[in-house]
C-alpha cells in the first residue's frame, strides 16, 4: 500500500493550530464525490459539536454516512472516534453533564430533536462494543434479549429470530446444538459474534461498530471482517477502528478524525472520502501523515 | 557514549549475579519464609483453639431430644433448646423479610447514583450504622416497638436483627453491582433497554452471587447477636410455634392472626440462651450453654461454607464449565 502513496510536498498545510476540515460540501451528496452510483444519505452529521461539562470533546463534525456502505472513522486515541460513534444512538446521554449542538439526521429527522424516543432509536441503531460483553445468561437468552423488550412473546417466533440472526452473524453451525449453553462459555471470536447477532436480532437499520476486533485474534478478526461484508446487504454500518489495514480492507468510506490542538483537545474531522482515496491520494497532509504512519 | 560501548563490551566482575550474593539472598528467603508460616500459624491458634475447646465441652450434649425437646424446670436434668432454634429461624426470617428489599434496593440507589445528595446522605448513613453499637440498636427496637405496644415480641428482635443486617447488606451488594462490567450496562442499554430494565435482567443477575454473599454474611451476623435482642425479643423458655399454631386452630383463627401471633410473642434465640445458661449456678444448664455454643458455631460456619459452596457453582454454571 505505501508503494501507492505519492510524497509529495506540495500537499496544503494549514498554518492555523485549528485545522479546517477538508470535506465535500453538503449540498452534493457527501461522500459521492467521484461515485458513479447515486448514494443514499443514511446519516447526515450537521455541524455537530458535543461537550463533556466544560470540556469540548467534538468541534463541529459535518459528515454524510451512505446507506449500505461500511463506513470507518479513524484517528489517533482521544480524537472523539468513539464519542462520535456513540453520538449517532445517544449512547452519551449515559454520561453526565453531556451538552450537544448541531444536528444528528436520520431518514429526515433529527434524533436529537426532543420528540425522538432514545429506545426506539437504540432498536433502529444497534451497537457493537469493543469487548465482547455477551450478558451471564445461555446463548439463546442472549439473542432474544433485545425482541422480548419490544414485546415479542411466542417461542416460534423467537425461535425464527434466534435462528436467523446467528445465522446472519455466521455463529449458527457453531452454536446450533448448544442454544442453552451460556454466552460466556464461547471463544472471544464467538462470544462477539454473538454480540452482533444480539444486535441484529432486533432488525436495526443502521450498524455502530466500536473497535469490534480490537479484543480478537487475527483470525477471529478475519471472520468479523468477512461478516461485515456481508451484512452490508442490508444493513449500514460504522466502525470505529485504530486499525488502518482493518479501515482500507473493509470499508468504503473512511473519516480521518484529529484532536485540534494539544490545549484544547477537540476531536474534528479532518478528511472524508472514499476510503481508496484517504489511502492512496489524501489531499491533506494531516491525513497523509497518519495513514503512512508518521505519526499517531 | 563511547564510555558506555567499551564497558558493555569489555569483560568484568560479576556484580549482580555473585555467588555470595546469591547465598545470602537465599538465606533471607529462607528466614522470611518460615517467619511467615510461624506467624500464619500463630494466627490460627485462637480460631482452632476456639473450634475444638467448645466441641470439647459441648458435644456431648448434644442429642436428638436436645434440639427437639422444651427445657426441663431449673434443677433438672436434660430437657432440649427448641424454643431457641423455633426463634432463632422466626427472629432471622423477619430480619430478611426486613432488611433484603429495602437493602437491595439502597443499594442499587447508591451504585447508580453516588454523586447525588441521596446517594451520598445513605452512604454516609450506612457508614455510620455499620459502626453502631449492636446494644444502642437494640434500645432502639425497644423504643420504636417494645414501648408503643406495651410487650417484648419476635417482631421486635426481627426488626433489631434487620438494622443490623441492613449495611452489610447494602454494603456488599454495592460493591457487586459497581463489579458489575460497564459494557455489559451499555450492550442492554444499547438495544434500547430502559435503565430499570437493564437493572433488573442484565446487572442483577450478574451481581446475585456476590448480593447472595452479603446477605448470607448478613445472616450469620444477625444470628449470633445477643445485644439487639435483650431489649427486644427479651427471651422465653416457653416460646413453641406447634402451642401457638394450635391454640389458633383451636379458637378459629385465620393463618393471618396465627403468623401474627407467632412474631408477637417474646421468644428466645440461641444467643440469648447461651447469654442466660452461661450465667446460671447449675452445673446442668452451663453444661448446655456449651452445647448452645457449638451448634452456634456450626451455624455460622455452615452458613458461610454452603454460601461459597453455592456461589462457586453458580460461577461455574455461569462461565458454563
Amino acid at each position: 500500500m505505501d508503494s501507492n502513496l505519492k510524497m509529495t510536498e506540495e500537499k496544503p498545510v494549514s498554518q492555523s493550530p485549528i485545522i479546517m476540515p477538508l470535506q465535500p460540501t453538503l449540498k452534493e451528496t457527501p461522500p459521492a464525490a467521484g461515485r458513479e452510483e447515486n448514494l443514499e444519505t443514511k446519516i447526515e452529521i450537521r455541524d455537530f459539536s458535543l461537550y463533556y461539562g466544560k470540556f469540548k470533546a467534538l468541534g463541529s463534525v459535518s459528515m454524510g454516512v451512505p446507506s449500505n456502505m461500511i463506513t470507518a472513522i479513524i484517528g489517533p486515541s482521544g480524537c472523539g472516534k468513539s464519542t462520535l460513534l456513540r453520538a449517532v444512538n445517544r449512547m452519551n446521554d449515559l454520561v453526565p453533564h453531556v451538552r450537544t449542538e448541531g444536528q444528528v439526521i436520520m431518514d429526515g429527522e433529527n434524533i436529537y430533536a426532543p420528540n425522538i424516543d432514545v429506545v426506539n432509536l437504540r432498536r433502529r441503531v444497534g451497537m457493537v462494543f469493543q469487548r465482547p460483553n455477551p450478558f451471564p445468561k445461555s446463548i439463546y437468552d442472549n439473542v432474544t434479549y433485545g425482541p422480548k423488550l419490544y414485546g415479542v412473546g411466542r417461542k416460534t417466533d423467537l425461535d425464527e429470530i434466534v435462528e436467523k440472526a446467528l445465522r446472519q452473524s455466521a455463529l449458527w453451525e457453531e452454536v446450533k446444538d448448544k442454544l442453552n449453553q451460556s454466552g460466556m462459555a464461547l471463544s472471544g471470536g464467538q462470544q462477539q459474534r454473538l454480540c452482533i447477532a444480539r444486535a441484529l436480532a432486533v432488525e436495526p437499520e443502521l450498524i455502530l461498530m466500536d473497535e469490534p476486533a480490537s479484543a480478537l485474534d487475527p483470525v477471529a478478526t478475519l471472520k468479523i471482517e468477512e461478516l461485515m461484508q456481508s451484512l452490508k446487504d442490508i444493513y449500514t454500518i460504522i466502525i470505529v477502528t485504530h486499525n488502518m489495514q482493518q479501515a482500507a480492507r473493509v470499508s468504503d468510506f473512511t473519516a480521518f478524525m484529529m484532536i485540534d490542538s494539544p490545549q484544547t483537545r477537540t476531536g474534528v474531522l479532518v478528511e472524508y472520502g472514499e476510503t481508496n482515496q484517504i489511502f492512496t491520494n489524501p489531499k491533506l497532509r494531516q491525513t497523509e501523515d497518519y495513514v503512512t504512519g508518521r505519526f499517531g | 557514549m563511547s564510555s558506555t560501548t567499551q564497558s558493555i563490551g569489555a569483560p568484568s566482575r560479576r556484580l549482580v549475579f555473585s555467588k555470595a550474593n546469591f547465598r545470602r539472598r537465599k538465606i533471607v528467603n529462607g528466614i522470611m519464609l518460615s517467619l511467615t508460616g510461624v506467624l500464619t500459624v500463630v494466627a490460627l491458634i485462637p480460631l482452632f483453639w476456639i473450634i475444638a475447646y467448645v466441641i470439647y465441652k459441648g458435644w456431648q450434649f448434644i442429642s436428638f431430644a436436645f434440639f427437639t425437646q422444651m427445657p426441663r424446670p431449673l434443677g433438672m436434668v436434660g430437657g432440649g433448646i427448641k424454643p431457641s432454634i423455633e426463634g432463632t429461624i422466626v427472629l432471622t426470617t423477619l430480619a430478611c423479610l426486613f432488611a433484603i428489599p429495602p437493602g437491595i434496593l439502597a443499594a442499587f440507589f447508591v451504585a447508580y447514583k453516588p454523586n447525588t445528595p441521596l446517594g451520598i446522605a445513605v452512604r454516609f448513613g450506612t457508614d455510620v450504622l455499620s459502626g453502631v453499637p449492636s446494644i444502642i440498636i437494640g434500645i432502639f427496637g425497644y423504643a420504636l416497638i417494645v414501648k408503643p405496644q406495651g410487650h417484648y415480641s419476635a417482631l421486635a428482635g426481627g426488626v433489631a436483627l434487620a438494622i443490623l443486617m441492613l449495611p452489610i447488606i447494602i454494603r456488599t451488594t454495592e460493591e457487586m453491582v459497581k463489579l458489575v462490567p460497564q459494557n455489559l450496562r451499555e450492550g442492554s442499554l444499547a438495544l434500547g433497554s430502559p435503565e430499570w430494565k437493564t437493572a433488573l435482567s442484565v446487572t442483577f443477575p450478574a451481581a446475585l452471587n456476590g448480593i447472595i454473599t452479603g446477605i448470607l454474611l448478613g445472616i450469620a451476623r444477625a444470628s449470633g447477636e445477643t445485644a439487639p435482642l435483650l431489649f427486644t425479643s427479651l427471651g422465653s423458655s416457653n416460646y413453641s410455634i406447634e402451642r401457638i399454631v394450635q391454640v389458633g386452630l383451636a379458637t378459629h383463627q385465620n393463618i393471618f392472626q396465627i403468623f401474627l401471633n407467632i412474631v408477637e410473642e417474646p421468644c428466645d434465640s440461641l444467643p440469648l440462651t447461651l447469654y442466660k445458661y452461661s450465667q446460671m449456678p447449675y452445673p446442668e444448664l452451663v453444661s448446655q450453654a456449651w452445647a448452645v455454643a457449638l451448634i452456634l458455631m456450626i451455624l455460622v460456619l455452615a452458613i458461610n461454607i454452603l454460601s461459597r459452596l453455592w456461589v462457586q457453582a453458580r460461577v461455574a454454571r455461569m462461565q458454563g464449565r
